[in-house]
């Protein structure tokens, strides 16, 4: 089910601290962050994201159409190399 | 003849029916439709007079995508959805299901006709 509009958009309140204080000195620095649930707002465009995946720091390059999507949904957790080949 | 939007032109079907033959109209929206322009649900497609028609037409055009507009439309929000990367991008990149179903079993839909992998032995009791 969608989220309440009456809540607004999800954002972790460290990370969108963080973020709006490199908007305030013009900087960009890679942010890393475990916040996989935050949503991407507008302000976050631009910007890039170290966003962990449970093992590493997956590099997201912010641009303007994934605002809405969450961090984490550009951080695949999982690896799949196709089925291991049994041999005997 | 009843030909709306281009191609379609299905006859001797309820009108219910025959509008569900445009993509983007199911029975909900023929229904909508129908009702909307005063027709009877009922009413065969042949029976259809101008008017009819036309507050057909002109419903469809002022409050609706369809055909040809609607593919490219969708089209263009799943290639936003690859581009960008994202997890649903992925799935849709590799054909499996989208939004979260198994895939142990089923979801043949997505992955299409079985594939039979080579030295897979079956369980013999």
């Amino acid at each position: 089910m969608a989220r309440s509009l009456k809540k607004g958009p999800f954002v972790d309140y460290k990370l969108e601290k963080k973020v709006l204080q490199l908007n305030d000195n013009k900087k960009k620095t890679v942010v890393k962050t475990w916040s996989r649930r935050s949503m991407i707002t507008p302000d976050f465009v631009g910007h890039t994201f170290a966003v962990h995946n449970g093992n590493k720091f997956i590099p997201v390059y912010v641009t303007e159409n994934m605002v809405g999507h969450k961090l984490g949904e550009f951080s695949p957790t999982r690896t799949f190399k196709g089925h291991p080949v049994k041999n005997n | 003849m009843a030909r709306i939007s281009g191609i379609d032109l299905p006859k001797n079907k309820q009108g219910e029916i025959g509008l569900t033959y445009i993509y983007g109209i199911g029975r909900a929206t023929a229904k909508k439709i129908l009702a909307t322009s005063g027709i009877p649900f009922e009413k065969k497609v042949s029976d259809w007079d101008d008017d009819d028609l036309a507050s057909i037409r002109k419903f469809i055009t002022d409050n609706m995508t369809i055909e040809g507009e609607l593919r490219s439309e969708k089209q263009l929000n799943i290639k936003r959805l690859l581009d960008i990367g994202c997890y649903r991008g992925l799935r849709h990149r590799k054909g499996l299901p989208v939004r979260g179903q198994r895939t142990k079993t089923n979801s043949r839909t997505r992955k299409g006709k079985r594939r039979t992998v080579a030295g897979k032995k079956k369980v013999t009791k």
